[in-house]
């Protein structure tokens, strides 16, 4: 007989859904099948039981041939390679739990490394503009409940965050919004016609890199200021239905990605996002949200938030912590090598940084914890494979609207595998020792 | 005038932040005592005499000195950060954060200067032969407080964001800029002598920005007003006047409410 877990945390989005069912089998070993999740979350699930999954630690020798390595070589190879650099960088850190965070941040501390997480590529400029002009948010519960004017700008969720419609933004019927979709409307900017956009009351196809100049006529509108014939190709009259859309609004949510956060403008795009939702807030209540894409990244930045001040890229190479977007990124630091190492855990670079930061880490003496094989591994010297959080191992995560939810552990993880925790905690008792601090 | 010869002899492997080179930290002091002053390279602390030929010596106040880097420095950053008088000549190029938070003082440097250069500057001079960076007189993250006075001059071009929440002082590019020129600016003047992008003047309260060249799109937020006669940084010419931004909030002064200027150049 095969037993159900229900209310189970998927790791996979930052939409972090909560209300899984995994059939596991009797012995709890095996994951049987995965209800209620999308298809890429269920994929998270059954791919814990691949057959060809890493369980033992692999190492690169001058030759770039790989060797098996026990888990005591993994860890003091990476204690000693922490301990050596003058200013490594620890990247990563969005697919794994609180607790492992926070292990590693105070490896970092002692060591004087560099800690910043996938945001540096996604929404780190999200970041920036939050701290130049603040930031009116709201919970997905109240999306779900209140907001009847819906704007995806810059985003795809129907492809990224594939329950996010169907759980809150769209079609749930709240207990102020009873008519569900029907009473929603749906705007969607984005130069490409997707699967989102097919289904907005009102997509507006903007030329590629006129984000800023469209916020800001809308923003112009809202004031009832004049505005040019068109603006990033769109016409004034849609501008114009557009504000009194929103305007017209009980609660207005913009929901924001990559898009806007990694095209031309960057973090001013947000933050005249953000300058839009504030002034909306004259006429009505609004709200803007990011879509956060790692299921913990928004975690990573909590935890580094309330231990250095600061949500992503903090240096800890001078004994306090320094935060400069553009200086203290990943990428420009691997660009032009300022640093002499690399750790990678919970997250992917090899598969997502540009070529010239990938050489850079094929250079350095590095490290990739992924209980996968990823295309990080492949420039890394060594890699460890660790138990998938969320799936044989529990822990805190933060959904994207800054809610921390316990995920659930299902199954048990290969004989003698460890935990990113498990291993962080590891590094961390040999890295005292080498250091000599009790 | 004393002046301190700096000649740079080891590169650094990775980069150093070099705090410690100002005539602040250098008044009073000789060639040696100058060389024991510390520098950071990643999380070790090194002598700038590891990194750095010393020679001559210092003023008895920061007035007094002057420091000649003869020699490319591309790999330290923090030159002239927080300097108060006296005068820094970087006979090469200089990598970030050149003059940041300066009070006073001025910095001479011969090549190109990275990003962040003019931080938060309160005063002084900075002049830059070569191209500057991103972010020239911009603020820090987070402050709202970019360049308040002082001068920038630069020869060459300038990257994007430049005069950042800047709400006092002079930014001349005699080049050409990268997108958003004096985003959220509440004071302060940038002329830009060659062409500028997009993105010029977004979300800015009150400033002047003269462009001589041409502007890719203008914000939709400005609105042209009238054509005047300037003469700026020495050149007479023609403008077209636009205020903006008007999406944007504007203090009312006695009546007058202030707008943010963009003047452009027939």
């Amino acid at each position: 007989m095969a037993k159900i877990i229900t209310d189970v945390v998927c790791p996979f989005c930052g939409t972090l859904c909560d209300d899984l069912e995994v059939k596991v089998s009797d012995d709890g070993k095996e994951i049987l099948e995965v209800y209620n999740a999308c298809v890429i979350g269920t994929e998270k699930f059954l791919h814990s039981q691949a057959e060809d999954r890493l369980t033992v630690p692999m190492k690169q020798d001058e030759e770039g041939n790989w060797n098996e390595v026990s888990i005591d070589e993994a860890v003091d190879y990476t204690a000693q390679m922490l301990c050596n650099a003058k200013k490594p960088l620890m990247y990563g850190w969005s697919s794994t739990n609180c607790e492992a965070q926070s292990a590693g941040h105070e490896i970092a501390e002692l060591c004087g490394a560099v800690v910043d997480n996938t945001a540096t590529v996604c929404h780190g400029t999200t970041l920036i503009a939050v701290q130049d002009v603040g930031v009116p948010s709201c919970t997905l519960g109240e999306v779900k409940n209140r907001a009847d004017r819906i704007v995806f700008w810059g985003c795809n969720p129907a492809h990224a965050h594939p329950r996010h419609m169907s759980r809150y933004s769209i079609f749930p019927r709240g207990f102020f919004t009873g008519k569900g979709h029907k009473a929603r409307k749906m705007v969607v900017v984005d130069p490409r016609s997707t699967d989102t956009a097919k289904m907005a009351d009102l997509h507006m196809q903007i030329e590629q890199g006129r984000d800023y100049e469209l916020l800001s006529a809308l923003r112009v509108a809202i004031r009832g200021n004049p505005l040019p014939e068109t603006v990033a190709g769109i016409p004034r009259e849609t501008i114009q239905d557009v504000a009194e859309t929103l305007k017209s609004g009980r609660f207005v949510v913009i929901f924001f990605g990559m898009g806007v956060t990694q095209s031309l403008s960057k973090n001013h795009n947000i933050d005249i996002a953000i300058a839009l939702t504030r002034d909306l807030n004259d006429y009505t209540k609004a709200a803007i949200m990011p879509m956060r894409g790692h299921y913990n990244v928004t975690g990573s930045g909590q935890v580094l938030g309330w231990q250095f001040g600061f949500p992503f890229c903090v240096d800890l190479s001078r004994g306090f912590a320094r935060y400069n977007p553009g200086d203290s990124t990943s990428n420009d630091l691997l660009r032009r090598g300022e640093v002499d190492a690399v750790f990678v855990l919970g997250s992917d670079p090899g598969a997502h940084f540009p070529i010239s930061s990938v050489k850079k880490i094929a250079q350095l003496p590095s490290v990739c914890v992924d209980p996968h094989y990823t295309p990080t591994s492949a420039v890394c010297k060594l890699h460890m494979p660790t138990a998938f959080v969320g799936v044989e191992e529990g822990g805190c995560a933060y959904r994207m609207d800054n809610v921390p939810i316990e995920t659930r552990k299902v199954v048990e993880p290969p004989e003698g595998m460890l935990s990113d925790e498990g291993f962080l905690e590891r590094v961390l008792a040999r890295v005292k020792e080498i250091k000599g601090v009790a | 005038m004393e002046t301190v010869t700096l000649t740079p002899k080891e590169q650094p492997e990775l980069f150093i932040d070099a705090e410690n080179i100002t005539p602040n930290a250098f008044a009073g002091k000789n060639a040696a005592e100058i060389a024991g002053l510390s520098v950071f390279e990643g999380n070790q602390t090194q002598t700038l005499g590891q990194y750095f030929e010393v020679a001559g010596k210092a003023g008895a106040t920061a007035e007094e000195t002057k420091i000649v880097i003869k020699g490319d420095v591309t790999k330290v950053k923090y030159i002239g950060m927080r300097m108060n008088g006296g005068e820094i000549v970087v006979e090469g190029s200089a990598d970030m954060y050149v003059g940041a938070w300066m009070e006073s003082g001025s910095i001479h440097v011969k090549g190109n200067v990275d990003a962040f250069s003019g931080t938060g500057m309160k005063g002084g001079e900075i002049e830059v032969d070569g191209n500057a960076g991103n972010y020239l007189g911009a603020a820090y993250r987070g402050d709202w407080r970019g360049m308040q006075a002082g001068t920038i001059r630069v020869h060459g071009n300038a990257g994007s964001d430049i005069g950042t929440f800047m709400n006092g002082g002079t930014i001349i590019v005699e080049g050409d800029v990268d997108v958003h020129v004096g985003t959220h600016a509440e004071g302060g003047t940038i002329i830009v002598k060659g062409n500028g992008k997009s993105k010029i003047g977004g979300q800015m309260v009150k400033g002047e920005i003269y462009v001589f060249g041409t502007i890719d799109v203008m914000m939709p937020g400005y609105v042209y007003r009238e054509d005047v006669d300037l003469e700026v940084d020495g050149a007479s010419a023609r403008f077209a006047l636009f205020e903006g931004d008007m999406g944007e909030r504007h203090p009312k002064r006695k009546g007058q409410v202030t707008y943010g200027k963009i003047y452009q150049k027939y």
